[in-house]
C-alpha cells in the first residue's frame, strides 16, 4: 500500500472531517504542515496576528456555525499562547481541535528550542489532549479528536504533533469509525425521570424555566419556545442562555444572577419549581447558595453528569442533550395555570424595570437600543466587563439574532477576534462586536486580520477610560479607591495630576485608519443612529465606532458578591 | 444522605498511556479533592491499568469525584468500593534502627502478633514487612513510633479487588 507522511495524512483528515477553514500561525515545528496546506485549495487558511486571537477566532467560528473550530500553531510559545483561548472554549463548551507543533521525539525533555509540555500545561483546561508518539496512531487520534470535541458536552481537544512523527511515512488510511472504550456520551432522555419532572411542572403553582447556554449550544431554542408557549411557564435565562426564547417573548422575564433584572431574581426567590436546562449554576447565577431558590423543587437537565447536583441540590436530575430533552418535553407538556404567578412577576417588573436612568449624556442603553432598532439580523459578540453586562441586559435576541461572549472564563480580549471568527463563518450576516477600551486593546492587532480578510465588522468600543467593571466594585465596595483601573494612569498622569494628558490614549479612530479600517467617534446620543448608518455603508473593511461613555455609569441591578439574589442594589 | 467526612476507596480502570496518572492526580489537585493514596499497575490486558484510590471526603464531594473521573476520556470504568465486598491490602515496610537487644525482641513480638514477616536483619536494625489493611497499618505505624526511637516507614497504598464470596478484607 502507498505510504504518505503524517503531514499529508493530517491535511487529508481535515478534508474528510469537512473542515473548510483553519486558523493557523506557522513556526519551525509546523512548517511542513504549512507546506502541505499550500498545495491545496479546499481549506481556507486564516492568518491572525497572535495565537490567543487565533484560538478565539476559531472558537467564535465554531459557536456561530455549529462546526468544529480548527487551530494550527507551532510548538513552544505558539502553543502556550493558546492557553487562555482553550480555557475560554472549555468553560463555554465550544468544540475545537487544536494542533500544536512539537519538537522531534528524541528532543522531547531536553529543553530544546521552543519545546514545552503543552499537553501537560493544558491538561485541566481541555476535554482531551494527547501527544502523537507513533505515526501509525495519527489517523485514529485525529478521528477521535474531532469526535470527542463535538459530541457529549463539546469542548477543546489538543493534539501535539512531534515534527519527526509528521515527516514519517505511514498508512494513508483515515479511519471512518471511532471506538473509545472510556467515552460513550449519552444523549437520550430517561423518560421516567422526564415524566416525573413534567408532572411536577403541571402541579406547581409558581413554576419557572431557567435556560442556560446548553439550550443555545444544542440549538434547541425553537422547540424550547414551543414548550414555553404550550405551558405558559415564564422563563429566566443565564447570560449564555439569553435567546433561548426570543427576548421580546411575553413569557421572557430576563436574565438572572449578579446583574440580572429585579423581576427575574425575585421570581427565582419565589418560585416553587425551578425547571432548569443546560446551566451549571455558576456562582454568578446563584449568589449565596443557601438562599438560592429557597422554596423550589429543582429539576436539572444537563448533558454533563458532573454539572448536576454540584453547586445546588437537585431533586430531579436528568442527563440528556438539551435538544432531545426539549423535543420530548414538547410531546408531553400540558398547559399550566400560571395567571396569578405571571401577574406577580409583572408587578415586580413594573416596580423596578430594567433601565438606566435617562440623562442628557449618552448611556450604554441608548447605544444598544439603537443597535436593536437598526439590526434585526445579526451576530452580536461581546467582550468582557461592564459593557458585556449592558449587552446581556439590553440586547434583543430574536430568531435571526445570536449573541456570543466569553461567559464562563470571562476572557477580556475575546470580543474583537470573536467577531472576526463569527464573520468568517457567516459572511452574509451582520457581525457587531462590543468591547470596552480595556478589552479592545487586548487583541487590537487583529485589525490587520480583519482588514486583510475584508470583513465588514462593526466594532463598538465603549470607552470610559477605565476598567469599568473593577472600577464599579471599587466605587461601590472599596471607598472609591480606583486602584489600577485608570487606563490613563502613568508617570505623565502622576506628574501633571492628569492635567496635561494627550487627548486620547490610544486614538481609536486614527488607529483604525492606520490599519485601513474606518473609524468614527460618537460622544452624544444624537449621533448614535448616524454612526451605525455610516458603518453599514462601509462594506469592504471594519468600522470602529468609539462611544465616549461616562466612567460613573454603573451596571444595575447588582447582587453583592456572595449576597442573596433578592438583595439587589437597584439604584446607584 | 449522611454527609460525614470519611475515608473511601474507588477502583478505576484507565487507559495505560503516558499522562493518564498525571491527568487523574491533577484532577484531584485542581478540584481540591483529598487524595489519600493512589496505586496503579497494569492489568491482565497491558493496554489497561487499574488504580486503587483512597480519598477522605464527604458524600457530596465523593459523588463529584466519581462523576469527574467518569467524564475523563481515559477512564474506562469506575468502581465504588463503599458498599461492596472487597479484598484490600497494603504493603508496609518498617525498618527499626538503632535497636538495643531488648528492642529486637520486641520487634519480633510485634511481628508475630500482627502476622508480619521479619525479612531482614542487621547488627542493630530489623526490617519487617506487613501486608494487611491500610487501617491496621496505620495502627502499626503509630505503635512502632511509640515503641522505638528511630524507625523508617514506607507504604505502598491500598490495592483492592472485588471479593468472590460475600467476604470482606
Amino acid at each position: 500500500m502507498r505510504k504518505i507522511t503524517g503531514n499529508k495524512l493530517l491535511v487529508r483528515a481535515l478534508k474528510e472531517e469537512g473542515v473548510d477553514t483553519i486558523f493557523g500561525y506557522p513556526g519551525a515545528c509546523t512548517i511542513d504542515i504549512s507546506d502541505e496546506l499550500y498545495k491545496q485549495d479546499d481549506i481556507r487558511i486564516i492568518l491572525p496576528r497572535h495565537e490567543q486571537a487565533l484560538v478565539h477566532e476559531a472558537d467564535a467560528y465554531a459557536r456561530t456555525t455549529g462546526k468544529t473550530g480548527v487551530c494550527l500553531v507551532t510548538s513552544g510559545p505558539g502553543a502556550t499562547n493558546l492557553v487562555t483561548g482553550l480555557a475560554t472554549a472549555n468553560y463555554d463548551s465550544v468544540p475545537l481541535v487544536c494542533f500544536t507543533g512539537q519538537v522531534a521525539r528524541h528532543l522531547i525533555g531536553n529543553d530544546a528550542f521552543q519545546e514545552v509540555d503543552i499537553v501537560g500545561i493544558t491538561r485541566s483546561i481541555t476535554k482531551y489532549g494527547v501527544t502523537v508518539r507513533n505515526r501509525e496512531d495519527l489517523g485514529r487520534i485525529i478521528k477521535e479528536a474531532f469526535y470527542i470535541a463535538r459530541t457529549g458536552r463539546p469542548g477543546p481537544v489538543l493534539i501535539d504533533l512531534p515534527k519527526d512523527v509528521m515527516c514519517e511515512l505511514g498508512s494513508a488510511e483515515y479511519p471512518s469509525t471511532v471506538n473509545i472504550r472510556g467515552y460513550k456520551p449519552n444523549t437520550s432522555v430517561h423518560m421516567g425521570q422526564l415524566k416525573k419532572a413534567l408532572k411536577m411542572l403541571k402541579k406547581a403553582k409558581k413554576p419557572l424555566f431557567l435556560a442556560g447556554g446548553g439550550v443555545n449550544i444544542a440549538r434547541a431554542n425553537e422547540v424550547f419556545t414551543e414548550v414555553v408557549n404550550k405551558t405558559n411557564v415564564p422563563v429566566v435565562t443565564t447570560i449564555m442562555g439569553r435567546g433561548a426564547v426570543p427576548t421580546n417573548h411575553p413569557l421572557f422575564i430576563g436574565n438572572l444572577g449578579m446583574h440580572g433584572c429585579y423581576a427575574a431574581n425575585m421570581a427565582v426567590g419565589e418560585c416553587d419549581l425551578l425547571f432548569s436546562i443546560g446551566t451549571r449554576f455558576n456562582d454568578r447565577i446563584t449568589g449565596k447558595l443557601h438562599s438560592f431558590a429557597p422554596h423550589a423543587q429543582i429539576v436539572h437537565i444537563d448533558i454533563d453528569t458532573a454539572s448536576i447536583s454540584r453547586n445546588i441540590h437537585v431533586h430531579i436530575p436528568i442527563v440528556a442533550d438539551a435538544l432531545e430533552a426539549v423535543q420530548k418535553m414538547n410531546e408531553y407538556v400540558e398547559p399550566c395555570d400560571t395567571k396569578k404567578w405571571l401577574a406577580q412577576i409583572r408587578k415586580w417588573d413594573e416596580e423596578h424595570p430594567l433601565k438606566i436612568k435617562s440623562k442628557p449624556q449618552m448611556t450604554p442603553q441608548d447605544i444598544i437600543e439603537e443597535m436593536n432598532r437598526q439590526f434585526d439580523d445579526a451576530i452580536i459578540v461581546s467582550d468582557v466587563g461592564q459593557h458585556q453586562m449592558f449587552v446581556s441586559q439590553y440586547t434583543e435576541i430574536t430568531d435571526k439574532k445570536r449573541m456570543i461572549m466569553s461567559g464562563g472564563l470571562g476572557t477580556m480580549g475575546y470580543g474583537f477576534p470573536g467577531a472576526i471568527g463569527a464573520q468568517l463563518g457567516n459572511p452574509d450576516k451582520r457581525v457587531i462586536a462590543i468591547s470596552g477600551d480595556g478589552g479592545m486593546q487586548m487583541n487590537i492587532q487583529e485589525f490587520a486580520t480583519a482588514v486583510l480578510e475584508e470583513l465588514p465588522l462593526i466594532l463598538c468600543v465603549f470607552n470610559n477610560e477605565y476598567l469599568g467593571m473593577v472600577r464599579q466594585w471599587q466605587k461601590l465596595f472599596y471607598g472609591k479607591r480606583y486602584s489600577m483601573t485608570n487606563l490613563r494612569s502613568g508617570a505623565l498622569f502622576r506628574r501633571t495630576d492628569g492635567r496635561e494628558m494627550p487627548e486620547y490614549t490610544p486614538d481609536f479612530v486614527k488607529l483604525a485608519e492606520s490599519y485601513g479600517a474606518k473609524g468614527l467617534r460618537v460622544s452624544r446620543k444624537e449621533e448614535i443612529a448616524a454612526a451605525f448608518e455610516e458603518a453599514k455603508k462601509n462594506t469592504g473593511t471594519p468600522t470602529l465606532i468609539e462611544f465616549l461613555i461616562d466612567p460613573e455609569e454603573i451596571v444595575c441591578p447588582m447582587v453583592q458578591p456572595g449576597g442573596s439574589l433578592d438583595e439587589m442594589i437597584l439604584d446607584c | 444522605m449522611d454527609n460525614s467526612i470519611k475515608k473511601r476507596w474507588i477502583s478505576v480502570y484507565v487507559e495505560n498511556q503516558v499522562g493518564v496518572l498525571s491527568k487523574i492526580s491533577g484532577l484531584f489537585s485542581a478540584k481540591s479533592y483529598n487524595l489519600d493514596s493512589l496505586t496503579v499497575g497494569k492489568t491482565e490486558d497491558p493496554t489497561v491499568s487499574r488504580m486503587t484510590i483512597a480519598t477522605v471526603s464527604d458524600d457530596e464531594t465523593f459523588e463529584q469525584i466519581k462523576k469527574q473521573l467518569n467524564r475523563t476520556i481515559e477512564v474506562i470504568k469506575v468502581i465504588d468500593f463503599t458498599n461492596i465486598f472487597v479484598r484490600m491490602k497494603e504493603i508496609l515496610y518498617v525498618k527499626v534502627l538503632k535497636c538495643t537487644p531488648e528492642d529486637k525482641v520486641e520487634v519480633f513480638q510485634i511481628a508475630e502478633t500482627f502476622k508480619a514477616k521479619v525479612i531482614d536483619y542487621g547488627r542493630d536494625s530489623v526490617l519487617v514487612e506487613f501486608v494487611q489493611t491500610a487501617t491496621k497499618n496505620d495502627a502499626v505505624v503509630k505503635l512502632m513510633k511509640e515503641e522505638f526511637k528511630t524507625i523508617e516507614v514506607v507504604r505502598g497504598g491500598s490495592v483492592g479487588i472485588e471479593s468472590i464470596s460475600m467476604m470482606e478484607r
